[in-house]
């Protein structure tokens, strides 16, 4: 068996989801080549070479890949994949839009958010926002996978010494062009990456005062996420919104502020390790799953918690 | 302009999942379904193209058994023209929906695909891609904003840490995420209005594409159930048990 992942980075740096779908690979077994797709990416390459259990190194770096455009890096990787049992990427926004791509061009299924190996051929991923799981078989000669990160402790970074090969197809895009891009400069970590994630809920009751969990969430270097309920309200956007139709997380701490549990909230965030709740309702759902619950008024209780951090 | 929208009947957004008792599928049986929220926010997008005057059609399409009808008339009410289902057993992968799809896309000459980015069932995220990939079409995914013009669509795309934004040229795949627009509720008259738009039903034979899968499911299980933990009597004491007991902060 031979495996293929195609590495998530910036052009300047080998992003952790790459080192998290190395470990999935990894339980799969064989020989494990990253491509590294990009423009002016050396030094990406330099440290995907060092990744534990790295083969080789494939790097594509033409200003053509700069963006990573589905449409000609998806038929890059089909004019790479002879011979590979299986085709990995990170389940990240950039793996996501093109994998499936690659799929389709193969004429394969793709396996989406993979959670766990079960062999080389069975794996288990979460349907119904993490509601059910299912445990499924693919049949088909080429695996083409998403590997949801937090499923799979990240190999090491260091130690590896694979070989670096050097590729020379150049696939231009003609029908696609990036025109720009607005990237959060928060001093945050983002809502999928964080380890702890502050969020709010209807019971903030305005926008402004979602202000007063960035206190805790600097002490904590945490995330702030919000509750379906807070987005339709229209205290903050949608990109916060975690829940069935918003963000999957599972940090180690997530702390629900105001936020009742509505069904559809539990589903993005049910599996963080650990759950707080803050709320004045006592008989509100999100205690049942909350390690820690706390009947308080919030606008009390945040202040405290932060000065006590 | 002629619009294609994709849409998909799933369980209400607002239904607790259970998984049969066989743990080979979830409960389907006397659960509340709707359209797919994904879904919704497409056809909303492609009815304010049309009332912008770009889009001149659009044309709703589901793949599914005869309920995914019903799901096609909440398409109309919202503002599509015309529908056709696609009559197959229900569950058909994304591959075999993009290749379903990728053939009425061929009849019917869209020059912009709209998909919701993910049904929220299967929760795959292929779709829009697969067909994309089949027509040999550009791709803008996880679109917050579509401004048509000139040709081209320029989309604004939620990725990770941040937007995006691509120019497409037509005919385009584009995938909608949550911010791209709130949909309408339907009024009244239209949905009387809806019953009476045409809503034609082919099957896969027609259409030449086998819906055979080589994904097998071995088992749907419940996700382990989480146990309620103790409530806390102060801040202080929250503090203490993440520090010393969850170990979660420092």
């Amino acid at each position: 068996m031979s495996i293929l992942i195609i590495a998530e980075h910036d052009n300047a740096n080998l992003k952790p989801a790459t080192l998290n779908t190395l470990a999935a690979a990894t339980q799969i077994g064989g020989d494990v080549d990253l491509l590294v797709v990009g423009a002016n990416c050396q030094t990406v390459a330099e440290q995907a070479s060092k990744a534990e259990g790295v083969s080789r190194v494939l790097l594509a770096d033409n200003s053509v890949y700069e963006y990573q455009l589905a449409e000609n890096v998806s038929k890059l990787v089909v004019e790479l994949s002879e011979g590979y049992s299986h085709i990995l990427a990170p389940a990240t926004t950039t793996g996501k839009n093109m994998l499936p791509r690659v799929a389709a061009l193969l004429d394969v299924a793709q396996l989406s958010d993979v959670i766990k190996v079960e062999s080389a051929d069975t794996f288990v991923r979460p349907i119904y926002a993490g509601n059910a799981i299912a445990t499924v078989q693919s049949n088909d000669t080429v695996k083409v996978i998403t590997i949801r990160a937090t499923g799979f402790d990240p190999v090491s970074a260091e130690g590896g010494s694979a070989e670096l090969v050097t590729l020379s197809q150049v696939i231009a895009s003609d029908k696609s062009r990036f025109v720009g891009e607005e990237l959060a400069e928060s001093d945050r970590p983002e809502l999928t990456a964080a380890n702890i994630i502050v969020s709010g809920g209807r019971g903030m009751g305005s926008g402004d005062n979602f202000k007063i969990l960035d206190g805790v969430a600097d002490k904590l270097g945490a995330a702030v996420g919000a509750s379906r309920a807070a987005v339709d309200a229209g205290f903050v956007p949608n990109d916060l919104q975690v829940g069935q139709t918003g963000k999957t997380v599972a940090p180690d701490l997530y702390v629900a502020v105001g936020i009742s549990g509505a069904i559809q909230h539990l589903a993005g965030m049910k599996d963080s390790k650990v759950i707080v709740a803050i709320n004045k309702d006592e008989e509100a759902p999100i205690f049942q799953i909350a390690d820690y619950g706390l009947v308080a008024d919030l606008f009390e209780a945040v202040p405290e918690l932060e000065s006590a951090l | 302009m002629k619009v294609l929208v994709a849409v998909k009947r799933v369980v209400d957004y607002n239904v607790k999942v259970r998984v049969q008792a066989d743990h080979k599928a979830v409960e389907l049986a006397n659960v509340k379904m709707s359209i797919n929220p994904f879904c919704e926010i497409a056809v909303e997008e492609a009815v304010r193209l049309k009332e912008k005057g770009i889009a001149t059609e659009i044309v709703a399409v589901s793949i599914g058994s005869k309920g995914c009808q019903e799901t096609l008339r909440t398409a109309l009410g919202l503002g599509a023209d015309r529908a056709v289902q696609i009559e197959t057993e229900d569950g058909v992968d994304s591959l075999a929906v993009a290749k379903l799809l990728a053939e009425v896309a061929k009849t019917e000459s869209p020059d912009l695909i709209i998909l919701g980015k993910q049904a929220i069932d299967s929760d795959n995220n292929q779709t829009g891609q697969m067909l994309a990939a089949l027509l040999d079409m550009p791709q803008a995914t996880f679109a917050s904003e579509v401004v048509v013009e000139n040709g081209e669509a320029q989309v604004t795309r939620e990725i990770d840490g941040g937007l995006q934004t691509l120019a497409v040229s037509l005919p385009a795949v584009v995938t909608t995420d949550l911010r791209l627009n709130e949909p309408r509720f339907i009024k009244l008259p239209n949905i009387m209005k809806a019953k009476k738009k045409p809503l034609d039903v082919k099957t896969p034979e027609e259409l030449g594409v086998s819906t055979a899968s080589n994904v097998n499911v071995i088992s749907v299980t419940p996700p382990a159930e989480r146990q309620g933990g103790i409530k806390v009597g102060s801040v202080a004491e929250l503090v203490e048990k993440l520090k010393n007991e969850a170990k979660v902060i420092a």
